[in-house]
């Protein structure tokens, strides 16, 4: 592999943000706590009984992880908008596009992945339904790089602003929407014995989507930010 | 275009009738000036002059106002230019968590490294030989400024924009960036290079190009104050 080509500059940018997160191996445990204390907040306010917590389960595991990334969603290119690194980035000799989808990558795997781990654990401290046990992490392993792709776009177009905290959150809850209702609406649909493919497979379709749009929005977004 | 008379080739990087406004308010320019291979430039003007946003409309990041740029006698464009620049922001573009090298060994992967050089001689040839495993966070802004630079040199490229190279150095930083100018001129690269003025420029620089703020915006700049030291 020769370096300076595009391969070597993705691998490069993996290793990088990989040993980063890796420097600040802390940081990556707040969205989980968040994600925790958000469900738990659940019983005390409504009261453990099974028969009032079962039928919101998936929904609150939904949101609780919906929010928890949305905390995580402002890391994502603030640290390399700051530092210059951005800058870089953008005048490689790379398709920036790509670099990005890298960067989304690794976001998606040290913030989203481990919060999928934690959902069985989530869904048990709200009496999910047994029947749910294994639908619920696939659901949310479709649902979450679908919002970190969403989220990444929003990202982008706020980075240059300050405090864009409260914006962000503006910006990307509406969008999160259709997907909040696919994916949580699959497994309301299996809790109740219904069909639940179609929504995973319209999950399945977006991703694809945005999987080749999202990095290319970003691109644009980013080139507006650092100009 | 009066340089390209003492040159065959087209100029490496040529402005014309560049300019730069903010919200209708002018920034810089207009200003013509060419930049041929070999050659060093030194841009100087007061704090908030334009320099740095000068920099960024060359580098590509900015689109200016007005006038056009040429790369090597083509319109310039990211494409064309990113193969062959080497940056230097004020921010630095170094990630304080990581150590030194590990800045290098990512820069050298993304741009590529200079044949005969690796991230550990580029460290050495700054003046940082054995800070190599040491965290950026813990290094001094000279130290910081000095892997930076490490960075460009490393970068296989033969167009340097450096932006204020001589902030935060002793006076031994400021000899080193004018060695490494110097060896890139005499290597046939060229380098776009902006400084407020307080530090006294010692040798090797031909050409300078002095950015005022010049409200009215309409005065050619760049043509009139260059002084030919050649």
């Amino acid at each position: 592999m020769r370096p300076g080509s595009t391969r070597a500059a993705c691998l490069a940018l993996l290793r990088r943000d990989l040993l980063l997160v890796w420097r600040r191996r802390g940081d990556t445990l707040t969205p989980l706590l968040f994600a925790l204390i958000v469900v738990a907040l659940f019983p005390l306010a409504i009261g453990a009984q099974m028969e009032t917590l079962r039928p919101i389960a998936v929904g609150v595991v939904f949101v609780a992880t919906l929010l928890a990334g949305l905390l995580a969603l402002d890391s994502l290119f603030r640290g390399d908008y700051e530092d210059g690194s951005l800058e870089q980035l953008v005048v490689s000799p790379h398709p920036l596009a790509l670099l990005l989808a890298c960067k989304i990558a690794v976001h998606w795997l040290t913030t989203a992945l481990p919060l999928i781990a934690l959902s069985p654990l989530l869904g048990e401290l709200l009496f999910l339904d047994p029947a749910l046990r294994g639908l619920l992490p696939l659901a949310l392993a479709l649902t979450t790089p679908l919002l970190s792709l969403i989220g990444a776009v929003c990202v982008a177009l706020t980075v240059g602003m300050q405090r864009s905290g409260m914006l962000l959150a503006l910006l990307v809850l509406p969008l999160y929407v259709p997907v909040l209702i696919f994916g949580a609406g699959a497994c309301n649909a299996a809790q109740m014995g219904l069909p639940y493919l179609a929504p995973l497979l319209w999950l399945a379709a977006g991703l694809v989507l945005a999987l080749v749009l999202a990095p290319l929005a970003c691109a644009a977004a980013l080139r507006i930010s650092t100009s | 275009m009066p340089e390209s008379r003492f040159h065959e080739r087209p100029a490496l990087l040529q402005a014309r009738g560049l300019a730069f406004a903010r919200n209708e308010e002018p920034i810089f320019g207009p200003l013509d000036f060419a930049l041929h291979a070999g050659e060093v430039v030194l841009m100087e003007g007061d704090n908030g002059a334009g320099k740095t946003t000068l920099l960024r409309v060359l580098a590509g990041l900015i689109a200016p106002s007005q006038g056009e740029i040429f790369l090597n006698g083509e319109p310039l464009t990211l494409a064309r230019l990113s193969p062959q620049l080497a940056l230097l922001s004020h921010q630095g573009g170094l990630k304080h968590d990581l150590t030194a090298l590990e800045n290098l060994r990512f820069a050298a992967g993304l741009h590529g490294q200079r044949r005969g050089l690796s991230p550990v001689s580029a460290l050495a040839a700054v003046g940082l030989d054995g800070f190599g495993e040491v965290p950026v966070r813990q290094l001094s802004a000279g130290q910081k400024k000095r892997v930076a630079l490490a960075r460009v040199l490393l970068a296989p490229v033969g167009l340097w924009l450096l932006d204020e190279p001589y902030a935060n150095l002793d006076r031994s930083g400021i000899e080193l960036v004018n060695r490494l100018l110097e060896r890139h001129a005499h290597e046939g690269g060229a380098a776009l290079i902006t400084s407020h003025g307080a530090y006294a420029y010692t040798s090797g620089t031909p050409r300078r190009i002095a950015l005022r703020p010049d409200p009215a915006g309409t005065e050619s700049q760049g043509d009139t104050i260059v002084e030919n030291t050649r």
